[in-house]
């Protein structure tokens, strides 16, 4: 059984650092915003939870396609560990959403299509963990998973559009001027800085607890084979 | 004498894992044009699944199959094509007649003459007086006698059959005894899984022990005591039994 | 991919397709079981609705393609359900298999045969409907909706269902593993079928059709490409 990665280590600490770093700059570098207030805050790590729970579930139809090309397990526990992690990133991203619409849109929700897509990919990929544990051979499991990851994903863009076919109000705050977005704002540099920095630090949150998600679906067969061989 | 010809099933080093378990463990299996193997061993030994990666219903984990000269799962549309399958159940269409099953099956296989062919399996099968009745209506062994005529409708190669006789009446076993002998006679390759021993050894030309995941033992009917099966059967299970297990770790 | 091989041993592409339409339609012709229970559920759907939401004219004008496309997906996974069960139960998705046929031809049979169950519900739908609230549904745009939706919707139902019947929850499963990714169809027909009803302008409809014409197209070239893996061990 392999020891952990001296790598991996190193990636734990550079996140922890990173994340402190974030935290640091959230609250402290980034200057207050005028008309919203500290709630805006909500928004660095909102955005960069949406974009870590986006880059799981792409993870997983990655892995998805690899799978059904190569048929090795391997690839199995990767898709696996992307949706697990994008279903989290992707329930931050939408409680963080709400919570920040409360004071500013003054509702919890809106049949936004950012919001409503991120809800609807969170059920689809809850079905896919449905379709998982109701099957018991782990080949089929594989499977079946690889093809609805992918179906999973391809829809996401789909669903997207024809629920942007409706007017939104959710503010694109990088490189659009719509008027009609309520609760836009501009960043400051200072403010664009800590962005960026929490894009940065949930990238490497993701890729850590990918590394220990894949480690552990690893060790978990290996845990099964040995009691296997004690059967014997 | 017959080393000469090719081999009409070729089973090599064949290996499937579900997921952690082995079921088949380098298993080598070869049967000769014409032969009749009926295929023993316990319960869980792998018969069925063996079955299934003959049949090209499952793909072989490590190892190679070959039919009548064509590879698994490569060229499975060729193997298809030659095989007859009688599973444990039935593969036929309630809510379709007798006919209309046969009609399905035999355009999915693009049988040619298909109506004279319908007649004639329904006459061999003796299916011919409820050839329009709802499959829904017939009985267990009229569902496998239907299913027996579904599996030679277009005249395979290769026969093959999961227990078949589970499940029938004396009348259906006799005449599936009868149906075999009939394709065997004709030249064609059967392999039969089964737990009737005394049935087997009426029918088959050879007697393969199948346990823990490969095949332990053969003996061909000729080289056999009269109702001597059951004796080799239970030796060959013991013999395989006392043999140190040498587990390979995947 | 598998399915690009040629296969000169096997049975001609459109020649097996044909076969399991026909399979499935002479099936369904006897028992009805499929048309029947959708038909049923389909009307009970729409009584619901007709307490649940007080339709009085002006709400009805509204809310019929709503009710329409809603009662339709829940009818749909009732047939998806059934058409696949049936191929479960005697063990036939094997036979299917062992056949020398391309899986692909298996799969767009299925879907042929579920997309004409859909298009039967609805034809009978409609006049119940126009009947019953007293609104004029015959309209050709709408009829075109109605083939485009079910289309789509049947694409990836066939290859959901056959996949759910295989799990140990069955026919449970279908419906939320099919309803999260087809919502672009749905969304895109009702608004279509909106449209066409209000008679509104054709450039408020075209994106709708220009978006569900693009969900058909993809969803049937995904499922085209992986119900090899969905039925093959």
């Amino acid at each position: 059984m392999a020891s952990k990665p001296r790598l991996l280590t190193v990636l734990d600490i550079v996140t922890a650092l990173l994340m402190a770093a974030a935290i640091y700059m959230v609250f402290i570098f980034a200057p207050m915003e005028r008309v919203m207030g500290a709630v805006q805050k909500v928004f660095y790590f909102h955005v960069a939870a949406g974009w870590a729970g986006m880059l799981g579930f792409f993870v997983a139809f990655v892995a998805g396609i690899v799978y059904l090309i190569t048929k090795q397990s391997r690839w199995d526990r990767v898709e696996l560990a992307g949706v697990e992690i994008g279903l989290v990133f992707m329930f931050i991203c939408i409680v963080t959403g709400s919570i920040w619409a409360r004071p500013i849109w003054n509702t919890w929700w809106t049949w936004d299509p950012r919001l409503t897509t991120a809800t609807i990919m969170e059920l689809a990929y809850a079905a896919y963990m449905m379709l998982r544990s109701g099957i018991e051979d782990p080949e089929r499991r594989a499977r079946f998973g690889a093809v609805y990851s992918i179906v999973a994903f391809i829809s996401v863009p789909l669903t997207f559009f024809s629920i942007r076919i409706f007017r939104t109000i959710h503010p694109v705050v990088i490189g659009s001027n719509d008027p009609t977005a309520q609760g836009t704002f501009n960043m400051t540099p200072a403010m664009g800085q800590t962005f960026a920095f929490s894009l940065i630090a949930f990238s490497f949150l993701f890729a850590a607890l990918l590394w220990h998600r894949i480690r552990l679906g690893k060790l978990q067969e290996d845990v099964e084979r040995l009691k296997l061989q004690l059967q014997s | 004498m017959v080393e000469q010809t090719p081999p009409m099933i070729q089973v090599q080093k064949l290996v499937k894992r579900f997921g952690l378990k082995t079921v088949l463990r380098s298993l080598d299996f070869s049967v000769q044009p014409g032969e009749f193997v009926a295929l023993l061993g316990p319960n869980g030994a792998g018969k069925t699944t063996f079955l299934r990666i003959l049949s090209s219903l499952s793909s072989p984990t490590l190892g190679t199959v070959t039919i009548s000269g064509y590879s698994l799962p490569g060229q499975a549309a060729a193997v298809r094509r030659r095989l007859g399958v009688v599973s444990h159940l039935p593969l036929l269409y309630g809510d379709l007649s007798a006919e209309e099953n046969l009609t399905f099956y035999g355009r999915l296989y693009a049988v040619e003459g298909l109506k004279a062919r319908i007649d004639e399996v329904l006459e061999i099968v003796g299916l011919a007086p409820r050839r329009r009745d709802l499959v829904r209506t017939f009985s267990r062994g009229m569902q496998q006698r239907l299913a027996i005529g579904r599996a030679i409708l277009h005249d395979p190669d290769v026969l093959l059959l999961d227990e078949p006789h589970t499940g029938l009446d004396q009348d259906a076993c006799a005449m599936l005894d009868e149906v075999l002998r009939q394709v065997s006679g004709l030249g064609r390759t059967v392999v039969m899984t089964s737990h009737d021993l005394a049935r087997a050894e009426d029918l088959a030309s050879r007697f393969d022990i199948l346990s823990r995941g490969r095949i332990q033992a053969s003996v061909k009917a000729e080289d056999l005591p009269v109702n001597g099966l059951l004796a080799f059967y239970r030796e060959s299970l013991r013999a395989a039994d006392s043999r140190p297990r040498h587990e390979v770790a995947a | 991919m598998r399915t690009a091989v040629t296969r000169p041993a096997g049975t001609p592409f459109v020649r097996s397709m044909l076969a399991v339409v026909w399979k499935d339609l002479a099936a369904e012709w006897r028992s009805k079981e499929i048309l029947s229970s959708m038909l049923v559920f389909a009307l009970l759907v729409i009584l619901i609705f007709n307490f649940a939401l007080e339709l009085d004219a002006s709400a009805r004008r509204e809310a019929t393609a709503g009710i329409l496309w809603v009662t339709l997906a829940f009818a749909g996974t009732l047939g998806l359900n059934r058409s696949m069960a049936v191929e479960k139960d005697r063990g036939c998705l094997d036979g299917l298999l062992l056949a020398p046929v391309d899986r692909t031809a298996i799969y767009f049979g299925k879907s042929i045969a579920n997309w004409l169950f859909m298009l039967s519900v609805a034809l009978i739908v409609l006049p119940v409907y126009s009947i019953l609230y007293n609104v004029n549904l015959f309209n050709p745009g709408l009829l075109m909706v109605i083939l485009l939706g079910s289309e789509g919707y049947v694409a990836i139902g066939t290859l959901l269902s056959s996949m759910a019947v295989q799990t140990r929850m069955r026919d449970i499963l279908l419906p939320i593993l099919l309803f999260p990714v087809i919502i672009p169809v749905v969304l895109a027909s009702v608004k279509a079928s909106y449209g066409y009803l209000q008679g509104s302008a054709m450039t408020d409809i075209q994106p709708w059709i220009t978006l569900l014409v693009a969900s058909d197209l993809i969803f049937t070239a995904v499922a085209f490409m992986v119900f090899d893996y969905v039925v093959e061990e």
